[in-house]
């Protein structure tokens, strides 16, 4: 059953991610990516990551799939990308050969066998239970750290997007005409 | 067959694969975007893979905070995205070589 | 007591650095004033220091800080001020302080005041720390410290333009400073290695210590260590055949001919082989060596004295004989008589020296005896001192050279070395003629100095005051000698005269008188009444011409050492230097810019491209981790 379930999830996540990759439509792209998460999360719920699986549904396919669709509607979606790609070749080379090492060393024989589980949380408590205990306790900085910077991130996502940038100094400097920064300036 | 660490890896490594070619292939801004989604994803599944295989959480908590990265990246990286397409009316990259030294 | 030994010490070097501060500016005479007055208590310092011990009969050492400390070396920078030292210091400080007073004078109108008496100070000060540094590298760094001021000033007047050999023989101040420099450079390195032979077999460079552990050394190492100090010292007294730069070093000031160049630095060497007095007593064959080579310098350089028309050049060459003198002396064991006519020496060839300088200013810097005559008239207190100091130098009864140069000749004559003896006192018969030619001359005959349009006046009254301690040291020095004896035979080694030599005192002592009385009546008769050239002897005669270009060693060493050596690093500079080292060093920068004009490509602005080479990188050094870890 889980044999099933793994090859299933991965050949369509990779031909999602593929679809992604090498879509030229945007919109088939996002959704093609939007899928491909949800069945990543199916992965974890089968590896008994089950905290993990749901932060990736809510986050990834709803949180960050949503802003990706929210940001589009700036942009002119529904047209096909013209994009001047590059020789492939190279960029299939790259891409193969670090796929290729990847591979190899995953595959390779282990070297870390001796590794001692260091944060185990509370043996025989469920996935979501131990992950909360370990988060409020070992990793409580982290956590708090990476809060903030959510945080700064919104901010900073709302600043950027906001509608008066229009007229703000970063359009003067990203002009760079000396013409325009002295006028700005006497004013 | 059951399905062991190695399986998780190498699609994990695949999955990288797939969005770096995604990441040099691309020319749109947004699609690099979501390249770059793929690339955080496989890694992400390496983490907790391994995770569960060693039975230590820590390699959850990584992708917990992958997680939280990805989205504040997808938050900041957006309103550049949406700031640049105001200024320049694109976001093909090869019509926007401003770092040309 | 200890205090003084700084003071003596370091106000020089204040008075150096005092007069530094005003080097770049117009002359300010304060700044004369000042380092006179400083010398002067240098001078009161190492006065008072010399009675002192000449009272209690110890030596003041000090220790100023440690110096280098490296695994097990460890040298300490101490001073120790003993009878020796005493003797040196005070001598060293006397000149000093009569050339900076003199020194008023004489540069009164140059534009440099100020940058002279710092060079003169700082010569100073390197001359205390040869004399008082109580090891052999404080020695050397006081030795190259001379060395460095007398580069500095004999070339004083640095922009005077180079001249050929037959105008000027020294060419230009500059080209003979730095023929000084060189000279002293080769035998440095002499006297490197010797100190390094020194430290390499006994662990230490201070003097007591060495000296007391010479027993432990082979006679062929004592030998080796001996010669190496002697080419250090050789160097610095001029010796030959290193002598040449001391004639050439007459191209600067006056005063410093004086100061440097007769009384002291010179002397530096023979303070070396006086110093080192208990390693060269065991080795007497090193001793003789010293001996004759002084005593060939003594000779040699009287004769070319003799037909010299330049009047600094006869000092200078009368002061290369003296040097052989002292260095016979020491050579011989008799290390006293050495000291004793090195302080002698340095009164009365100082006093020649300053009257030279009179000289000169009245002559309008025309150094050529054959233009001046007559002078007496206008000149008198000089022809007076320059008399004086003729009158020691040629050794004649009261004055200090008759007892230092007569007492050398016993030593000699003791030694049973009758050749150096024979041949010193042949030297002395010289030394007497070309010292009145010299007077007569300058002061005598025939007034031929309204040719080149001189009007000769006499120097100020404060210059000439400068100079009485100087003249009353020459007279009353000699009557002094049993005391110096008494004082430094408490560290140097006594020198006895055997009975035979007791009884033929008064024979060899006339003997002396009569010959340098013949050389002065000799040069009265030829010099007196005026100048004749007989122009056909100075241009046919072979022996004059010989003696007249200096046995033609200058040449010799240019066409033998300085040409060959210039092509070369000609051919050092255009083979080696431009074709190996320039193209390597340009091969660099243009293989740098071919790769950056190539590399630069990459950087077309383009994200994309970045990212390709990123990824580029990335798998570079995956491999290569991969690759290391299968190897390992």
């Amino acid at each position: 059953m889980e044999t099933v379930a793994f090859y299933l999830f991965s050949i369509l996540i990779t031909g999602l991610f593929l679809v992604t990759a090498f879509s030229r439509n945007i919109l088939y792209a996002m959704s093609a990516l939007a899928a491909g998460m949800v069945l990543i999360s199916g992965l974890f719920f089968i590896m008994g990551a089950d905290f993990l699986g749901a932060v990736q549904l809510v986050v990834y396919s709803g949180a960050v799939m949503a802003l990706y669709a929210f940001g589009m509607m700036f942009f002119d979606a529904t047209r096909d990308v013209k994009e001047k790609n590059s020789p492939a070749g190279i960029v299939f080379l790259l891409s193969g050969i670090s796929a290729v090492i990847l591979v190899a060393i995953f595959a390779a024989p282990k070297i870390g066998e001796n590794i001692k589980a260091l944060v185990t949380g509370t043996k025989g408590a469920d996935n979501p239970h131990v992950i909360g205990e370990v988060l409020f306790t070992k990793y409580l900085v982290p956590f708090e750290v990476a809060a903030v910077m959510l945080l700064v991130a919104m901010i900073a996502g709302i600043v950027l997007a906001s509608k008066k940038m229009d007229e703000s100094l970063s359009e003067i400097y990203i002009d760079a005409d000396p013409e325009t920064v002295a006028k700005e300036e006497q004013k | 067959m059951t399905i062991g660490l190695t399986h998780y890896l190498v699609l994990s490594a695949i999955l990288f694969a797939v969005g770096l070619a995604g990441v040099l292939r691309r020319k749109n801004l947004l699609m690099l975007f979501f390249a770059t989604e793929i690339m955080l994803n496989a890694a992400n599944i390496a983490f907790a893979a391994i995770s569960t295989h060693i039975g230590d959480l820590s390699g959850q908590m990584f992708a917990l905070f992958i997680i939280a990265i990805a989205a504040s990246e997808v938050a900041v990286g957006l309103g550049l995205l949406i700031l640049i397409y105001k200024k320049y009316g694109t976001l093909d990259l090869d019509n926007l070589s401003i770092m040309k030294g | 007591m200890e205090n003084l030994v700084y003071i003596a010490l370091f106000a020089p070097l204040v008075s150096s650095l005092f007069a530094a501060l005003f080097a770049q500016k117009p002359k300010i005479q304060l700044v004369g004033i000042v380092t006179s007055i400083l010398i002067g208590i240098s001078l009161l310092a190492s006065v008072t220091l010399l009675l002192d011990i000449h009272e209690s009969g110890k030596a003041v050492s000090v220790t100023l800080m440690d110096w280098i400390q490296a695994g097990d070396m460890d040298i300490k920078f101490g001073f120790t001020v003993d009878q020796v030292t005493a003797v040196m210091m005070s001598v060293v400080t006397l000149v000093s302080t009569v050339v900076h007073v003199y020194s008023n004078y004489y540069m009164e109108s140059d534009k440099s005041f100020n940058r002279f008496f710092s060079y003169l100070s700082a010569f100073v000060f390197s001359m205390m720390v040869l004399v008082m540094s109580d090891n052999f590298l404080g020695l050397f760094i006081g030795w190259e410290g001379v060395g460095v001021c007398s580069w500095l000033l004999i070339g004083f007047w640095y922009e005077r333009k180079d001249e050929t050999r037959d105008v000027n023989p020294s060419i230009s101040p500059s080209w003979a400073a730095n023929e000084a420099f060189i000279m002293n450079r080769i035998a440095d390195l002499g006297m490197l290695v010797g100190i390094f032979m020194i430290y390499w077999n006994l662990g230490t460079v201070k003097y007591s210590e060495v000296f007391a552990h010479l027993d432990q050394l082979s006679h062929g190492m004592l030998v080796g260590i001996g010669i190496a100090l002697f080419i250090g010292a050789m160097g610095k007294s001029a010796q030959f055949p290193l002598h040449t730069w001391l004639a050439d070093a007459m191209e600067g000031p006056t005063p410093v001919s004086a100061l440097i160049h007769a009384a002291t630095m010179v002397t530096a060497g023979v303070y070396l082989v006086i110093r080192a007095n208990p390693l060269y007593s065991q080795i007497p064959e090193v001793g003789y060596f010293i001996a004759v080579v002084g005593t060939f310098v003594a000779i040699f350089a009287a004769s070319m004295a003799l037909v010299n028309r330049d009047l600094k050049r006869v000092i200078a060459y009368s002061t290369l004989s003296q040097l052989g003198y002292m260095f016979a002396a020491a050579g011989l064991g008799a290390y006293w008589v050495a000291l004793f006519h090195l302080a002698a020496h340095a009164f009365f060839k100082a006093l020649l020296f300053i009257g030279a300088g009179n000289v000169m200013h009245a002559m309008h810097d025309e150094l050529d005896m054959f233009k001046m005559g007559g002078l007496k008239k206008q000149m008198g207190w000089t022809f007076f001192y320059m008399g004086l100091a003729s009158l020691a130098l040629s050794g004649i009864y009261p004055l200090a050279g008759f007892f230092s140069k007569d007492t050398i000749l016993e030593v000699a004559f003791n030694e049973h070395t009758y050749g150096i003896w024979f041949t010193l006192w042949l030297t002395a018969g010289l030394t007497a003629f070309y010292s009145f030619r010299q007077v007569f001359l300058v002061f005598f005959g025939d007034e031929r100095y309204h040719e080149i349009g001189a009007h000769p006046h006499e120097a100020k009254a404060y210059a000439l005051w400068a100079m009485a301690p100087l003249a009353i040291l020459a007279v009353i020095f000699g009557f002094y000698k049993e005391d110096f004896v008494e004082f430094v035979t408490k560290l140097l080694p006594a020198y006895e005269m055997s009975e035979h030599t007791h009884h033929m005192v008064w024979i060899l002592t006339l003997v002396t008188t009569a010959i340098a009385l013949t050389g002065i009546i000799v040069a009265f008769i030829k010099y007196s009444k005026g100048l004749k050239r007989d122009l056909n002897f100075e241009q046919n005669n072979k022996l004059y011409k010989l003696l007249y270009n200096q046995y033609y060693i200058p040449v010799l060493y240019e066409k033998a050492f300085a040409k060959p050596y210039k092509e070369l690093s000609d051919i050092a500079w255009q083979e080696i230097d431009m074709q190996v080292v320039d193209a390597t060093v340009d091969g660099i920068a243009k293989a740098v810019e071919t790769t950056g004009d190539v590399s630069r490509r990459a950087q077309n602005g383009n994200l994309s491209t970045y990212l390709k080479w990123m990824a580029a990188g990335l798998i570079f050094v995956t491999l290569i981790t991969v690759i290391s870890v299968v190897i390992k």
